[in-house]
């Protein structure tokens, strides 16, 4: 059931950012802003910890989730550390992805060579 | 020497003619319905080169050697030399010119470089040079990297995009010898009717191309119908559409004797390139490999090729400007005296 | 013939074919949905080792980021995106192409000034724009709990 849940919800956020490419003259990157933006908003009212909690990694997988991380992590460090953790708080949380993403893109690059389409 | 006509359309008096010509191409050109038509297809893309700009520019050197060869002529019988390419500076031009040693002239015109190249040359040809070399390039991974997106990145392709042909074609223009004859050229006007998708280039064009062939009709005196076969460069099955739309509304309309390289290089069903091919090497392959040999073939007397360019930058883009347009026109033809 | 430019932009608009809008929104959802899909496997196998749900949740990102980013260098991403298209750029694993892809692609001018400038030519933004909403957001919670 957890699964189904992750699929359909997964598979309902890409949707909709599927309709944002046909039917918009948006670039990817805008869309992707416009994910991570979105996550970060719907987490501050409250609405997207109750979607993650219902969907687990239907919701957290999209970039909204990302989003999401973002403002979980400056929450909990200005409750913990006062102004200083709307600085900290959003880095820090989502520092294992980022840290990701420059490594592997830095190896691949090393071993690897773009094709001819 | 090259006099001129109604507004733009110049004629070229004496005696000029393509010598030869060659189209190189690669492995998706090959697949393609004129995949028998190039001379040269190499199957690796990276023609053996390190860069894709590299690649490109070999393409270049290939056309032109193939071209002198096929013409028993050497690059030291060459004056001048009109290339260009859709990279940034012209350097796949510039950098397979490095080597020849002949007067070297640099053109960015975007996707319409090889007419602008060919009618450069001829204007050249009847008056004081003997040979010019017209060249022409585009490769879909140097252009995708400038332009677009890194090649491996993951995005889908709306429907009115075009593919960017990995070719590159080169005519021997010369005065007082060979066939077929370039009997007239036009170069065209920059026009912008608002359009600013950078996935709709053929829409872009459109206005540039009907803006051209519309004026040559009018400078000249002629119609749709004289001619065997009217091309346009790269409007792909958007641009065609509206091609004939404009036209008919100019009072020019066409007939079945019109068609667009865009259409004829790939299989638009079966080899995914949505609207159609598009780049430089687009309509230089097309002419240089198909349409100059069916000329030389009799299959075809007369003929009006445009070449078509979308006038366009990543930063003009971003910027938020529309993408004008322009459209540069020769005119081939198999009779050796005046047709005007 | 004088044609304005917001007729042909019209007239443009009505040359171009059909976007296959079902088509793409089934693949969207499929591919986006199977993404997340192994995205809950991942999570899964990580809490049943053990760790607590934000570290799991952390290396569940990681374990999707290395996996797309393997695609992308073996040439397999973009063409799932093909078919995916906005199932394959939502999820993380589209951060991931979008951040290796180019890393990849300006290798050629460099270590420094190619990889290392452009890695973030398409990803960047949502870093950018990420980090400056979650800020925002930390000032105005901030503000509000003084209150």
């Amino acid at each position: 059931m957890e699964y189904l849940k992750a699929f359909i919800v997964g598979g309902i956020i890409c949707a909709i950012g599927q309709v944002f490419i046909d039917k918009t003259k948006l670039t990817p990157a805008r869309i992707l802003v416009g994910f991570v933006v979105s996550g970060v908003i719907l987490s501050a009212l409250g609405f997207y910890e109750p979607l993650v909690e219902f969907a687990g990694a239907g919701a957290t997988v999209p970039l909204s989730g990302f989003g999401h991380s973002l403002a979980k992590g400056v929450r909990a460090a200005v409750a913990d550390k006062g102004f200083l953790g709307a600085f900290t708080g959003g880095l820090s949380a989502t520092a294992g992805g980022i840290t990701a993403a420059i490594v592997f893109g830095f190896i691949i690059a090393v071993f690897f060579k773009p094709k001819d389409k | 020497m090259a006099h001129k006509i109604g507004k733009q359309t110049l004629i070229i008096d004496g005696v000029v003619g393509i010598r030869s010509s060659a189209a190189v191409g690669s492995k998706k050109e090959g697949e393609g319905p004129l995949g028998k038509d190039f001379d040269i297809i190499n199957d690796d893309s990276r023609f053996g080169e390190k860069t894709w700009e590299k690649a490109e520019s070999k393409m270049q050197e290939l056309a032109c050697w193939k071209a002198l060869k096929k013409a028993e002529a050497e690059m030291k019988d060459v004056d001048f030399i009109f290339a260009g390419d859709l990279l940034n500076q012209c350097i796949a031009s510039a950098f397979s010119a490095r080597g020849s040693k002949v007067p070297y002239i640099g053109l960015y015109g975007a996707c319409s470089t090889f007419a602008e190249a060919v009618g450069l040359s001829a204007v050249f040809a009847d008056s004081a040079a003997k040979n010019c070399l017209a060249v022409a390039s585009s490769h879909f991974c140097s252009a995708e990297r400038q332009y677009r997106f890194p090649l491996e990145y993951g995005g889908q392709r709306p429907p009115s995009a075009q593919w960017t042909a990995t070719a590159a074609g080169a005519a021997l223009v010369s005065k007082e010898e060979g066939f077929p004859f370039v009997k007239a050229v036009t170069f065209g006007t920059v026009e912008d009717f608002g359009i600013n998708d950078q996935n709709n280039m053929g829409a872009a064009m459109a206005p540039a191309a009907a803006e051209t062939l519309s004026q040559f009709f009018k400078d000249t005196y002629t119609d749709p119908e004289d001619y065997d076969l009217i091309v346009t460069g790269d409007l792909g099955f958007v641009g065609a559409n509206l091609m004939k739309e404009l036209m008919g509304r100019k009072g020019f309309p066409l007939g079945e004797n019109y068609s667009d390289c865009g259409l004829m290089l790939y299989d638009r069903e079966k080899q995914q390139v949505e609207s159609g091919a598009s780049g430089c090497g687009c309509s230089a392959s097309v002419l240089s490999g198909h349409v100059i040999p069916m000329l030389r073939d009799g299959m075809l007397k007369s003929v009006l090729a445009l070449s078509t360019g979308a006038l366009m930058s990543p930063t003009s883009v971003q910027q938020g400007e529309t993408i004008p347009g322009v459209a540069h026109l020769v005119c081939f033809s198999s009779e050796k005296g005046g047709i005007f | 013939m004088s044609l304005s430019s917001d007729e042909y932009k019209k007239m443009g608009e009505a040359a171009v074919p059909k976007t296959k809008c079902f088509r793409n929104l089934s693949g969207a959802f499929l591919i986006g949905g199977t993404i997340c899909l192994i995205g809950q496997f991942v999570l899964n196998f990580y809490l049943d080792a053990g760790l607590s749900t934000p570290n799991a949740s952390a290396a569940c990102s990681m374990t999707l980021i290395a996996f797309s980013a393997v695609l992308t260098g073996f040439g397999v991403y973009d063409k799932i995106a093909k078919f995916g298209g906005g199932g394959t750029l939502v999820p993380i694993t589209g951060f991931a192409n979008a951040v290796v892809s180019p890393a990849m692609e300006f290798k050629s001018e460099g270590f420094v000034l190619g990889l290392g400038v452009k890695i973030f030519t398409i990803a960047g933004p949502v870093i950018v724009y990420g980090v400056l909403a979650s800020v925002a957001y930390g000032i105005i919670y901030w503000i509000l709990k003084i209150m």
